[in-house]
């Protein structure tokens, strides 16, 4: 059992965070990796990346978006609740090395998995530059501790009722055309990666991304977290979550992650009754 | 050689009562329901006591069979079930998924002249009679040694490896990847073939006599080998299984309705899907279903989609009737549940519609050439016959590789060139020290009692570097 030390609602509640007591997954973990949690005996398996890591007290923070069954269970879960089984660190971490100058790009819950990313990106001497964005002001998330993570910050909100107005792309496109960006990390919903990737290709500026498929052990063993990359297809959960963006085939990861659509409306709306009753 | 009395030889093999074909095709309980103490007793006294038994040397791990069957004809179970605990410490399962027509009954003398010893049927019976009236004394344990010993995988070798060296008095202490132990006994094998509960009352006996089991614990990211040594774990056993699936490389692969069968199995029986929205893993339910292959693994797919409702579901084999490896039960279950059969046929690319959903694949028909290097005829494309049929789910159980994650992960642990761990044929040595491994890993896919055989190999091993050294 892994018991949730500490919890905190974000975006109108409709992102939770959740500190956990997993003392040997905190050890271990690198930016970039994820784990895997099922909240209770007939849950899911659901991976997710990992926001941070405090090997000292033992914990390890996820962020996540409530927007099934799954992420409905886990929002249920209260301080001092625990999840039944978490597995992890899985994934390779991200490749960290002093480049230069470097541009970080979030959206949604994306920018919580690019945090530690970030953060270990300045630390070890680049130059960052962070660009992260929602729908709205209200969405936004981990605002001061991505400021404080890079060099120079920048937020968009795509309706304008914060920063910039608009999407990260444009900002993103400005930098690009001004400065001589050396990498490039977007993370985020798969048609925003697909989009920073658009533009990173025509600047000629590598990036990576990281990928979110479905997924059941994590470990390299069923393949349902198959993507393809370079036209090869890899396992994202032993062969990434990271990968060249400008070589992963985004249409098909969209396509692949519609599996279970009808499936999902169908647990979510027996849950949200079965709650309400 | 005694010579069979003409009368012993007239009873017949007692047929396994089963649940009906089209009954059991739409559930998940078990197929066969086991035989009745009375059943058992008449086929025991088949037996006809060779002095030098075949039976037995056609056994991986050389369990006494004449004996335990000779108790069994006397209505003593509970000396049947210590006697085969000797040599095998999963009979209930064994005895469910063993391909004894190659082994114990394949080399029973009576099958020359009639139907063999249903010697699987007998050790599943009494396995069974002693889960359910727990009267056989277990084995004695001797005193603690105070030696650590940690045991990577709960599959059939690591619990083998377990409950050995747990008796022999070390502390054993088993990690698992997955949130449950068992291995492929409980995320690939169904329900209808061997029941879950089976394998977890054999994980709790192993618990009860003090081996620890920690699950959600992937050795090579949780924590190395290495570190497991740096904890005072002397010895490490390693029966990883062969978990990565293979593909089979042609168009349409990616599209949603194709699994690899570990996907598909895996939803099926390690995460309930069968029991969605009980259950929160969804997996699709196919109408019309193909499954490559004609392995066990083929044969669990295949039956597990029509538990699930498809209305066809049909296996495609490229070689011929003959070759099939599958166990003879599951392809006749198989046939009887109205899976179809499509031998000397290749999957050439899957079609989906406009959303990536499977809607069809196209397969090639083959013909059997020139013996290959093995002797048996290769198949051989014929020209211009490909044809379509419809499916909107496929499975792909074509066979499995070698998991890198942890050997890949673990420095000076040698590996041939697929992958698998190179390890000394008598001990299950690897070239780590301290480092023995076993089972699929080694070996590649093959089945329950090798895997369990090594595992007690490498046991005698690591109890004695445990007493005297590498
Ligand atoms: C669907 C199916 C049907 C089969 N049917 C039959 C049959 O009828 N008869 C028969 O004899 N054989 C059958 N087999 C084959 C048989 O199941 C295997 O040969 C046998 O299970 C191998 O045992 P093992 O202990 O080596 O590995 P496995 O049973 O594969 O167990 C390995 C365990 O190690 C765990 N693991 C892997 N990596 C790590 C890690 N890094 N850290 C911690 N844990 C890890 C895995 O999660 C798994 O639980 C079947 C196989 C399948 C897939
Ligand atoms: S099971 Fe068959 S081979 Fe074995 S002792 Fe009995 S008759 Fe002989
Ligand atoms: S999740 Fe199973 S192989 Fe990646």
């Amino acid at each position: 059992m892994f018991k949730i030390v500490h919890r905190e609602e974000m975006a109108g509640g409709t992102v939770i965070l959740n500190e956990i007591d997993a003392p040997l997954i905190a050890k271990k973990a690198q930016p970039g990796q994820f784990v895997i949690l099922k909240a209770t005996e007939t849950g899911e398996r659901i991976p997710l990346t990992m926001a941070d890591t405090n090997p000292d007290k033992g914990t390890i923070t996820i962020i996540y978006m409530v927007v099934g069954k799954s992420t409905a269970l886990f929002r249920d879960l209260k301080t001092g609740d625990s999840f039944m089984d978490i597995i992890g660190p899985l994934g390779a971490p991200t490749h960290l090395e002093k480049m230069g100058k470097v541009v970080c790009v979030g959206g949604g819950t994306g920018v919580a998995v690019l945090h530690p990313i970030t953060r270990a990106l300045k630390q070890i001497g680049n130059d960052v530059t962070c660009i992260i964005g929602a729908r709205t002001k209200d969405l936004l998330i981990l605002e001061t501790q991505m400021k404080a993570a890079s060099n120079h910050f920048h937020v968009c909100t795509d309706d304008g009722s914060y920063g910039h107005h608009g999407f990260v792309t444009q900002v993103l496109e400005n930098i690009l055309k001004e400065q001589d960006i050396k990498l490039a990390v977007g993370i985020g919903p798969v048609p925003m990666m697909k989009a920073v990737c658009n533009i990173t290709k025509k600047y000629n500026v590598k990036t990576l991304v990281s990928l979110n498929p479905i997924m059941i052990d994590g470990t390299g063993m069923c393949g349902g977290c198959r993507v393809s990359v370079g036209g090869k297809t890899k396992f994202a959960c032993v062969d990434g979550p990271e990968f060249d963006g400008h070589d992963v085939d985004f249409d098909e990861l969209m396509m692949r992650l519609r599996a279970y659509t009808e499936e999902e409306k169908m647990s979510n709306t027996t849950y949200c009754q079965a709650t309400k009753a | 050689m005694s010579t069979p009395t003409s009368k012993t030889e007239k009873t017949s093999r007692q047929p396994m009562p089963e649940q009906e074909p089209h009954i059991r095709a739409k559930n998940f309980d078990e197929v066969p329901l086991g035989l009745t103490p009375e059943m058992a007793m008449i086929e025991a006294s088949r037996c006809i006591q060779c002095k030098k038994p075949a039976c037995v040397e056609g056994c991986p791990v050389n369990v006494d069979i004449p004996g335990f069957i000779n108790h069994i004809k006397e209505g003593n179970f509970t000396a049947a079930i210590t006697k085969i605990w000797e040599k095998n410490s999963l009979p209930a399962v064994c005895g469910r998924v063993c391909p004894q027509e190659l082994q114990c009954e394949g080399n029973c003398v009576l099958g020359k002249k009639d139907a063999p010893v249903a010697i699987g049927n007998l050790e599943r019976f009494v396995a069974d009679y002693e889960r359910k009236n727990k009267k056989a004394s277990l084995p004695p344990k001797a005193a603690p040694t105070g030696k650590k010993v940690a045991v990577v995988g709960s599959g059939p070798s690591g619990l083998t490896v377990a409950s050995d060296l747990v008796l022999k008095g070390h502390d054993v202490t088993v990690f698992e990847a997955f949130h449950k132990p068992g291995g492929v006994l409980v995320y690939g094998i169904p329900e209808f073939r061997l029941p879950k509960e089976i394998v977890f009352s054999e994980v709790a006996g192993l618990e009860s006599l003090g081996a620890k089991v920690i699950v959600n614990a992937v050795i090579g990211r949780t924590i190395s080998l290495d570190e497991l040594f740096e904890e005072g774990y002397e010895a490490i056993y390693l029966g990883v299984g062969a978990g990565l699936p293979t593909f089979l490389n042609i168009p349409g692969e990616n599209l949603i309705g194709v699994f690899s069968a570990n996907e598909y199995l895996t939803r099926s029986n390690l995460m309930k899907a069968y029991r969605f929205p009980e259950y929160d893993t969804p997996v699709i339910k196919g109408k019309n279903v193909i499954t490559l292959g004609a392995g066990n693994v083929a044969m669990d797919a295949a039956r597990t989609a029509l538990r699930l409702g498809a209305q066809s579901s049909k296996i495609v084999y490229r070689r011929s009737r003959d070759e099939v490896p599958a166990r003879g039960a599951e392809v006749h279950h198989a046939e009887q549940e109205g899976v179809e059969f499509y031998f000397l046929t290749s999957p050439v690319k899957f079609s989906g519609d406009k959303n990536g959903r499977l809607t069809g694949m196209t397969g090639l028909k083959m013909e059997l050439g020139e013996p290959d290097q093995s002797g048996r005829r290769r198949p051989v494309a014929v020209t211009g016959s490909e044809f379509d049929l419809d499916c909107d789910l496929a499975i792909i159980a074509v066979g499995a590789g070698a998991n890198p994650l942890l050997t890949r992960s673990t420095k000076g642990l040698a590996l041939n060139k697929w992958g698998y761990i190179v390890t000394d044929e008598k001990t299950g040595k690897t070239s780590k020290k301290g480092v023995w491994a076993g089972g699929d890993i080694v070996t590649g896919s093959a089945t329950v009692i090798l895997a369990m055989g090594a595992g007690r190999q490498a046991a005698d091993s690591i109890n004695n570097y445990l007493a005297v050294g590498w």
